[in-house]
């Protein structure tokens, strides 16, 4: 295997540190090491954190190619940093069965630009009405342990218990896309002013806060653990805080562009804003930040989902939701929350890569970058400002509402067990 | 910086004053009852701006000479226009036409300043969807010459023999604060008025 | 004058008396023996109906056909729209046919916003109705209408005057366009309707809400009264079509409460029997009718303001200036 000396990379935010990669681990890190590497790479005012796991990513694969596969979709997480993503289940056909979870393993694992770990469906064809065979998708080589509706609500009271329940024979955990179905028919944008000026349908921040106050209840009851996918309203985190304070394992994660985005950029109609949760206002936007500040909101998670050209170029009512993210996920975690004085780099660690991988029960990755663990490495330059130019972006779609936009930093390279996928800025050819 | 005094514009130079505008206006009116017998059917059409003046005062006078109101209308020509595409959209101004219409009658448009014909031309256009004059004659306070189409006045109150690189200013008292004509160069006029520039009638 | 007109909310105070004094001189046209202007010529005007409507379709069309333009009706059923063609490739069909201006009406709030802001055709776009956004030219012809009856004359605008706009409000682009402009032109707008039918967020709105319509009507000098679908009872918005006539319909008693000059407004389709009796409708307050002749000669404004001058089209397409110039 190729050997790496990264010289003066500042691990978490630190004092300038050598590392040292070889057999796909960190060998050796300190002060001026002397090992004589196959490549060497000046890391000078670069920032080292551990490779980067998603719990929300949509590759698309099987069914929806012309979007992305498992091959653009891993490239695209190598890019933003990412080592490990969570594959999320509405494919065609549905990640609802052994099988198809462990085609998609199989896919991430050829191809080896990022860690693939499917999630499975919570119900069958994700229609909320009769369980998928959980059981079998945990014991399958992909090893399934987060499930997830994610683009619907399991809005059933009983099947959400049921499943709840269930998965904690293998420890799993049910992700839900909290969103009430009634409450959100035709739904287009944030409930709120804007959405009341123009004339647009509005999702009520009640729609997802009534949904997680019934899951963490349930949680409770039946004593499982409950992950709330892309939290967007001040409402919602009041509930999540609450819940922890009981002490129920509930935990939740918040997408970059709710960070960042409001529902006022809905003004110009362009559905490259158009996504689900939707963009809420600037005081939620305020309340998501100060959340995952102070750790009521456990990670940031992309809900990477990209659409062809075609389900953005039309009319907001018909235009598809979502937005891709992984390539500039960590530019805006540092807009929002480091340059902002929010979040140190080693809270960004956490909540991108210790806790979200703790969340998956992802055992080899979100370790610390110390000697011995797993060379799962992203350096990223905090100092670079461009704008973002999505004809870059090796995901194959270009849904990203941030085109144009100054964000800053940029990643580096990325180690994926000591192996680079990403190396200067450009994806390695493997 | 400065320029060479022999090729400055020259600035604007009166041609007609006060009471050179009033006597043509009162001769033009006689003509009328003398060439219209009397004046019996005429009806009299302004076109906006200063046309809509020297109607009106066209009016007093033939009232004066032949002890009857003559009908007097005005008209917008803009929506006739056949440079409309040159600038945004213009503002629209009043178009009456006389209670009794035009049908049959001898019209007589006026305006102040004839140059290219255009604007009389839009007129013409203008009156034939609004009725069947027995005949259309025109009056202009100024002929100026360099006609592009052929459209010639029946009533002239001055001969103005110009270059195209001159302005000429009709000043009402109505909307100037005075009356008179000005000759100017173009350039000059360009450079020194905005309120010039603005007029309607110069780039006709 | 912008260049589209999408939302009433782009228009100054100017840009709105103009259009309503260029409707003005406009109007004298129904009166004439020959009812068309030539200033068009030459423009191509496509009519792009989406959703059906005779009555604004119709009344665009007599507005371009009496303004000499050469009319193009693209309607989505029978055409390549409804097997699923894109608003965008229709968008891109119309530039290459020539279309200088394109009048919208679109069951998709924002759709001619998008098609203003999107590169896929150059001419003007002229909102007929998106959704429940806007119906711009529909609030301009009540405003038309309104001071006809309440402050007549060129140059004047609505201030002071108290308009009454009672209904579904949530679903009403006519409402969202009316009170935009309405406020521009300095009136006091009231809302009146059930709570279930007013947008979350009205209370940024310029106007006043009101639940109680008798309580409004005496300080009221225009009324305006919108289309209450039925199919709006199914989704619990109000119990029975009975109970929301008795509360919010408009009948003879309460045409009684009104101030004498008052007049009593309907932008049509209008359900007799729902929102207003046939006595309100037929009595001579109620301006529908006027209304729809109004909207002849605003759309003939509009489409001459947009039109009539140089356009965005005539220029070659190198630089901004002439959109800043405009």
């Amino acid at each position: 295997m190729t050997t790496y000396l990264i010289r003066n990379a500042q691990i978490l935010g630190g004092a300038p540190k050598d590392i040292y990669i070889a057999d796909g681990l960190f060998a050796e890190i300190g002060e001026n090491l002397g090992h004589e590497a196959d490549v060497d790479i000046d890391a000078h005012g670069l920032i080292a954190l551990p490779g980067l796991v998603d719990l929300h990513t949509h590759l698309r694969e099987p069914g929806r190619e012309d979007a992305e596969t498992v091959l653009t979709g891993t490239q695209a997480a190598a890019m933003g940093g990412y080592t490990a993503v969570h594959a999320m289940a509405n494919t065609f056909p549905v990640a609802d069965t052994a099988g198809v979870v462990e085609q998609v393993w199989r896919l991430g694992q050829e191809h080896g630009y990022c860690d693939v770990q499917p999630v499975g469906a919570v119900t069958v064809g994700l229609e909320g009405k009769k369980l998928a065979e959980l059981g079998a998708m945990h014991d399958s080589a992909a090893g399934v342990r987060v499930f997830s509706d994610d683009g619907k609500c399991v809005d059933d009271a009983v099947i959400m218990r049921r499943a709840l329940e269930y998965v904690k024979a293998f420890d799993g955990v049910v992700a839900q896309h909290a969103q009430e179905p009634r409450l959100t028919d035709g739904a287009q944008m944030n409930e709120g002013q804007v959405s009341g000026e123009l004339g647009l349908t509005g999702w009520p921040a009640v729609a997802e806060e009534s949904i997680i106050a019934r899951d963490v209840l349930l949680a409770a009851h039946v004593g499982s653990r409950v992950h709330i996918c892309h939290l967007s309203t001040a409402g919602s985190v009041e509930i999540v805080r609450w819940a922890k304070q009981k002490g129920w394992d509930v935990t939740a994660e918040v997408t970059p562009h709710h960070l960042l985005l409001t529902d006022e950029l809905v003004r110009s109609y362009d559905p490259v804003y158009k996504v689900n949760p939707p963009l809420r206002t600037a005081a939620d936007v305020e309340a998501l930040r100060a959340a995952l500040a102070d750790g009521t909101i456990d990670a940031v998670a992309t809900d990477h989902a990209p659409h062809p050209a075609e389900d953005k170029d039309c009319e907001w009512a018909v235009a598809a939701m979502g937005m891709v993210g992984l390539e500039t996920a960590l530019s805006v975690v540092q807009q929002t929350m480091v340059d902002t004085g929010l979040l140190n780099w080693e809270g960004v660690a956490d909540r991108m890569s210790r806790r979200p991988a703790r969340i998956g029960r992802l055992t080899g990755h979100g370790r610390p970058i110390s000697v011995g663990e797993p060379a799962n490495l992203v350096l990223f330059d905090p100092a670079y400002r461009g704008a973002v130019n999505p004809d870059e972006f090796a995901t194959r779609s270009r849904n990203t509402p941030y085109k144009g936009m100054d964000l800053p930093g940029r990643v580096h390279a990325t180690f994926l067990r000591g192996t680079a996928t990403v190396l200067a800025g450009e994806l390695v050819e493997l | 910086m400065t320029t060479h005094a022999s090729s400055a514009p020259r600035p604007p130079h009166q041609v007609l004053d006060a009471t050179d505008v009033a006597r043509v206006v009162t001769r033009i009116a006689h003509e009328i009852v003398e060439r219209a017998k009397g004046a019996e059917d005429v009806v009299l059409l302004g076109i906006h701006t200063r046309g809509v003046h020297l109607a009106r005062r066209l009016q007093t006078k033939l009232t004066q000479i032949t002890g009857r109101e003559i009908p007097f209308g005005t008209l917008d020509i803009t929506m006739y226009r056949d440079d409309l595409r040159l600038k945004p959209a213009r503002a629209l101004e009043h178009t009456e036409i006389p209670a009794d219409g035009i049908d049959g009658k001898l019209v007589i448009l006026v305006d102040d300043v004839l140059f290219s014909g255009r604007t009389i031309r839009a007129a013409l256009d203008a009156l034939s969807d609004i009725g069947r004059p027995r005949a259309v004659q025109l009056a202009v306070l100024v002929d100026r010459g360099h006609r592009e189409l052929p459209i010639r006045a029946d009533y002239v109150g001055k001969n103005l023999p110009t270059s195209l690189r001159e302005a000429v200013q009709v000043q009402l008292a109505d909307t100037d604060g005075r009356d008179g004509v000005l000759v100017g160069d173009r350039d000059y006029t360009a450079r020194s008025s905005q309120a010039l520039a603005a007029d309607p009638h110069l780039p006709e | 004058m912008k260049r589209h007109l999408v939302s009433t909310a782009d228009l100054t105070r100017d840009d709105a008396l103009l259009i309503l004094d260029t409707a003005e001189e406009l109007a004298q046209l129904s009166g004439r023996a020959v009812k068309k202007l030539p200033t068009l010529r030459g423009r191509t005007v496509v009519n792009l109906f989406f959703e059906d409507s005779t009555r604004t379709k119709t009344s665009f069309e007599v507005a371009e056909k009496r303004l000499s333009a050469d009319v193009i009706n693209f309607s989505a059923k029978g055409s390549s729209v409804s097997k699923g063609e894109s608003l965008k490739d229709t968008a891109l069909t119309l530039q290459a046919m020539g279309a200088d201006a394109v009048v919208i009406r679109h069951h998709a709030s924002g759709a001619p916003a998008r098609l203003a802001q999107s590169d896929w055709l150059h001419g003007s776009v002229i909102n007929a109705g998106d959704g429940t956004h806007e119906h711009p030219t529909q609030a301009l012809l009540d405003a038309f209408t309104m001071r006809r009856h309440l402050n007549p004359g060129a140059g004047k605008d609505l201030a002071g005057r108290r308009i009454t706009i009672v209904g579904d409000v949530l679903h009403s682009r006519v409402a969202r366009s009316n009170v935009h402009l309405l406020n521009t032109l300095g009136a006091e707008v009231t809302f009146v309707a059930p709570p279930t039918l007013v947008p979350i967020g009205i209370d940024t709105w310029p106007c006043q809400v009101s639940y109680d319509l008798d309580a409004v009507l005496p300080k009221t000098d225009a009324l305006m009264m919108l289309r209450v679908q039925r199919e709006r009872m199914n989704a619990a918005f109000f119990p029975t079509e009975r109970e929301y006539s008795r509360r919010y319909g408009m009948d003879g008693l309460r045409m009684a409460q009104l101030p004498e000059h008052a007049i009593v407004m309907h932008p049509g389709p209008m359900v007799r029997g729902m929102e207003i009796t046939a006595e309100v409708a037929d009595s001579p307050r109620c301006t529908a009718v006027e209304q729809v002749a109004n909207g002849v000669s605003i759309r003939m404004a509009v489409l001459y303001l947009l039109l009539g001058g140089a356009t965005l089209a005539d220029a070659p397409r190198t630089t901004d200036s002439s959109e800043a110039a405009q």
